[in-house]
């Protein structure tokens, strides 16, 4: 389902347009599941699976598999329905160089958001 | 298609806060009770803008909302380009308690959002003999800091993005879109550090879990209104605060979030309208 973003983000025009300055990689740890990501001016350009031996990206984001689920639900429990909500539950850490994620923080949201079945948005 | 207007009515204020001369933004709509509007940390009067355009309130309420300096039309005072913007509890009572004399309102009714609804706690237990009754939406006793609040202020972050993007999620998930992202235009409007801080009070100075359980409903009656999807201030929140006080009446409002009167108000105005209701009856 995860390589599944690369497409889901790209045919979003707008979405791609509000993130043409961000070019960067990050990790996406679902459970045990490591995803590094890669993103060049707004359009993901990779979605590689781990297990990696130097992964090198700018932040993770880290999180049960259960707690993804949720958020990925097509309507989302209170507590689980953003990135932000589960990262108050302390379900969720931001870690690395964090600046990236927040100031693209909206971009990211949208993005995850992407992953879900039909229904909500970010 | 031929202009409209809507009955709302705004006005500039100069009124002298904490010894300084301050230009303060009021907007009214309707007759009667004085029901006097507190927006949200970062944010502005226009959160109540449905309030003041639903004559089911306002054929019997003279709805008053005023934009907190630094905050929508008010202005910051004259020196603030040195100076680092932090409320305090201190300095938000005495902002809305002068605020109410300048107009002379008579013991309005208050409701206040968020940071509105946790002074509202303050003033219900403060100065319960100046109000007719005190509504709190999305009031908690206190919230613990869930991020570093120096993002919300620093060159390589848009603060206006940033503080839109941090708040988006506690929209509850059944707003209409046009209202969601008017709601979340207010935010991407603030001025630099302007919800940061505002922020100080809602995460550090206005603690008030120790004190909270003293307000006396009997002196001011106390209702309290939560979004289901507030991650911000819980239900649990409001809740465990509207256990600690006897005479206290709350409502946990389904599919809604942090912001009800602005991101949904058809649904808030039916948990609303009962409220209303009932403070009149008394």
């Amino acid at each position: 389902m995860i390589e599944t973003l690369k497409a889901r983000v790209n045919e979003d025009e707008a979405l791609v347009r509000r993130g043409r300055f961000l070019t960067t990689s990050f990790l996406l740890e679902v459970g045990p599941t490591a995803w590094l990501i890669q993103i060049f001016e707004g359009r993901v350009v990779s979605v590689m699976r781990g297990p990696f031996v130097m992964p090198s990206s700018s932040f993770a984001l880290r999180a049960a598999e259960e707690e993804w689920q949720k958020f990925w639900s097509s309507r989302p429990p209170p507590g689980s329905n953003d990135l932000m909500a589960l990262i108050k539950r302390r379900a969720l850490k931001a870690e690395g160089n964090v600046q990236i994620f927040m100031a693209n923080l909206r971009y990211f949201k949208e993005a995850l958001a992407k992953l879900r079945s039909g229904g909500a948005a970010a | 298609m031929s202009a409209t207007f809507e009955p709302v009515i705004g006005r500039y204020m100069h009124l002298e806060l904490f010894g300084r001369p301050h230009r303060i933004y009021v907007e009214e709509a309707g007759e009667g009770t004085p029901l006097l509007c507190l927006h949200t940390a970062g944010s502005d009067g226009r959160q109540y803008r449905a309030l003041m355009n639903d004559e089911r309130v306002t054929a019997r309420h003279r709805v008053i909302a005023f934009d907190m300096p630094w905050h929508g039309k008010s202005s910051p005072p004259a020196g603030w380009h040195n100076e680092e913007y932090q409320l305090t509890s201190a300095q938000y009572t005495t902002m809305i308690l002068e605020i109410m004399t300048a107009l002379e309102l008579d013991r309005p009714i208050a409701i206040g959002c968020s940071i509105g609804g946790r002074i509202a706690l303050h003033l219900a237990l403060e100065h319960p003999e100046r109000f007719r009754a005190i509504i709190g939406l999305q009031a908690g006793a206190h919230v613990d800091p869930y991020y570093d609040l120096n993002f919300l202020h620093r060159p390589d972050v848009h603060g206006g993005e940033v503080a839109a993007a941090i708040v988006s999620g506690l929209v509850g998930p059944d707003a209409p879109d046009s209202e969601r992202w008017e709601t979340l235009w207010h935010y991407m409007q603030g001025g630099p550090g302007v919800f940061k801080g505002d922020l100080y009070f809602y995460k550090l100075d206005g603690d008030i879990r120790g004190r909270v359980a003293q307000i006396d409903t009997r002196k001011c009656p106390l209702f309290l209104l939560s979004g289901e999807y507030d991650y911000s201030c819980t239900p649990e929140e409001t809740l465990a605060v509207a256990g600690s006080i006897p005479g206290c009446e709350v409502s946990i409002m389904k599919g809604l979030g942090h912001f009800p009167m602005s991101e949904n108000p058809a649904e808030f105005l039916k948990h609303l309208l009962p409220v209303l209701e009932k403070i009149g009856s008394r």
